[in-house]
């Protein structure tokens, strides 16, 4: 799962406009190569849109985003490895969960994508049920499918919009010991959260935001706690 | 084209003739619709083999139309129901990729819906289609490519949009009528009794496939986004 070429990113004077309604207000913020984020916020502030913008699935309104390497020069052209973890699924229902995992790995361009697959449902625990039809999942196990479509790739930067989403207690001690080894090996990870837990526990930096605008920036242990206790509240 | 692009293009072509395979879901919708159209049109006015042969090109192209607008529907709203279009997005090269494999997708349901209803027509309007098969082949990929190809960006437009159901027919509809009516025109030569191919509504057709092709390529990346 090593990262061979870590990446950051840097977020500059972000603006997302809906119609008359503002997501995000000239959000900045400079992300470096792996460190693991925590983005905290009530519900409409604007941690998604963040999320969707870094992903480069939204285009914001004004402002700009760039990717950064260790040194923090930007990386101009190919965007760099990134795996994002939505709200959504975003694994077709239709397939097995093998299915799913072979159309992308083949699509990102994988060696050999059967082997990466089975290794991944593997690692998520599902590799019983790997010829089933995600229709037939639990929400759990469709977000163990989710995590193991978004590791496909060995990104060097994680997007995780409230990852822990429909895990058992099981679940959430594997996607807890899976970031770690992530970020320890210099993986990104810029995630979303409500409230502590095993994950919020492997945030170097907490980040608030509320109303679209960014109101918190901390490393400080004891920060990093108020702003989880406010988010979960 | 290069290579991902093509790599790319035919793993999602895959995936979406996998689907439809196991679901029948498109493919059932538009055959019965057509079979309905026919069938009714045939006891409603009864046509002679002659009245057959002046109108049946029209009714063919409006029933193949009718439903292509119901197989465009679905084509990007099945892929918002997980918001699987953001996981295509960004695994994918290139996301000329995505429409190139939807666009390739719903020719062939088209294409293959047309040569499944084809002797169908010939049954029941007593016109006969096999000397002249060929030729309605060429009408029919050229037709279905055009209907298909604005109706791929029409349809990843509208998924987006409220009232995305009243939307796609609204602007599928006037902007494929020249389609409409070169297909027609070619097709009603052919079901002639003394068959003949109208080159200049080929060449009208070919003409049109390529534009909306190149449109598509240029302005592809725009309709996929949120």
């Amino acid at each position: 799962m090593t990262p061979t070429d870590p990446a950051g990113i840097r977020f500059t004077h972000i603006e997302k406009r809906y119609g008359g309604l503002f997501a995000l207000r000239r959000v900045s913020l400079e992300i470096a190569a792996g460190e693991c984020v925590a983005l905290a916020g009530r519900n409409g502030s604007g941690k998604t849109t963040l999320l969707r913008i870094a992903a480069q699935l939204v285009r914001p309104s004004s402002g700009d985003v760039r990717f950064t390497r260790a040194n923090g020069q930007s990386i101009d052209g190919a965007r760099p490895r990134t795996g994002y973890v939505a709200h959504a699924t975003m694994v077709y229902d239709d397939l097995t969960a093998e299915e799913n995992l072979v159309l992308f790995a083949r699509l990102q361009g994988s060696a050999a994508p059967a082997a990466l697959a089975e290794r991944l449902l593997s690692e998520v625990g599902l590799r019983e049920r790997r010829a089933s039809l995600v229709r037939t999942f639990s929400r759990g196990m469709r977000q163990r499918v989710a995590i193991a479509r978004a590791l496909l790739q060995q990104p060097q930067i994680l997007l995780l919009d409230e990852p822990g989403t429909g895990l058992d207690a099981e679940g959430l001690l594997w996607l807890a010991g899976t970031l770690r080894e992530l970020r320890d090996a210099g993986c990104t990870v810029l995630m979303s959260l409500h409230g502590e837990s095993e994950i919020s526990a492997l945030a170097t930096r907490g980040v608030r935001l509320d109303a679209g605008s960014l109101v918190a920036d901390t490393r400080d242990g004891a920060e990093l706690h108020a702003i989880f206790a406010l988010a979960g509240a | 084209m290069g290579l991902g692009l093509l790599s790319n293009t035919l793993v999602l072509l895959g995936k979406e003739l996998r689907t439809e395979l196991r679901s029948r879901e498109l493919l059932t919708t538009t055959v019965i619709f057509i079979l309905l159209v026919m069938v009714l049109f045939s006891f409603t006015f009864d046509p002679s083999s002659s009245e057959a042969r002046r109108f049946g090109a029209g009714l063919l192209w409006l029933a193949f139309l009718f439903a292509a607008s119901l197989m465009l529907q679905p084509c990007f709203l099945r892929e918002q129901t997980n918001d699987t279009l953001s996981a295509l997005r960004l695994a994918v090269s290139d996301p000329f990729a995505i429409l190139l494999a939807k666009l390739a997708a719903n020719t062939l349901f088209l294409l293959a819906t047309e040569l499944l209803m084809l002797p169908v027509f010939a049954v029941l309007y007593n016109v006969p289609v096999f000397p002249v098969f060929g030729q309605l082949l060429l009408v029919f990929f050229l037709g279905s490519l055009g209907v298909s190809v604005a109706g791929t960006a029409l349809s990843a437009i509208s998924a987006q949009a409220r009232m995305r159901e009243l939307l796609l027919p609204l602007l599928l509809l006037p902007l494929l009528t020249p389609v409409l009516v070169a297909s027609t025109q070619v097709t009603a030569g052919l079901l002639d009794v003394q068959p003949f191919v109208q080159w200049k509504g080929v060449g009208f057709l070919a003409v049109f496939d390529l534009v909306f092709l190149t449109a598509l390529w240029l302005f592809g990346e725009y309709l996929l986004e949120e």
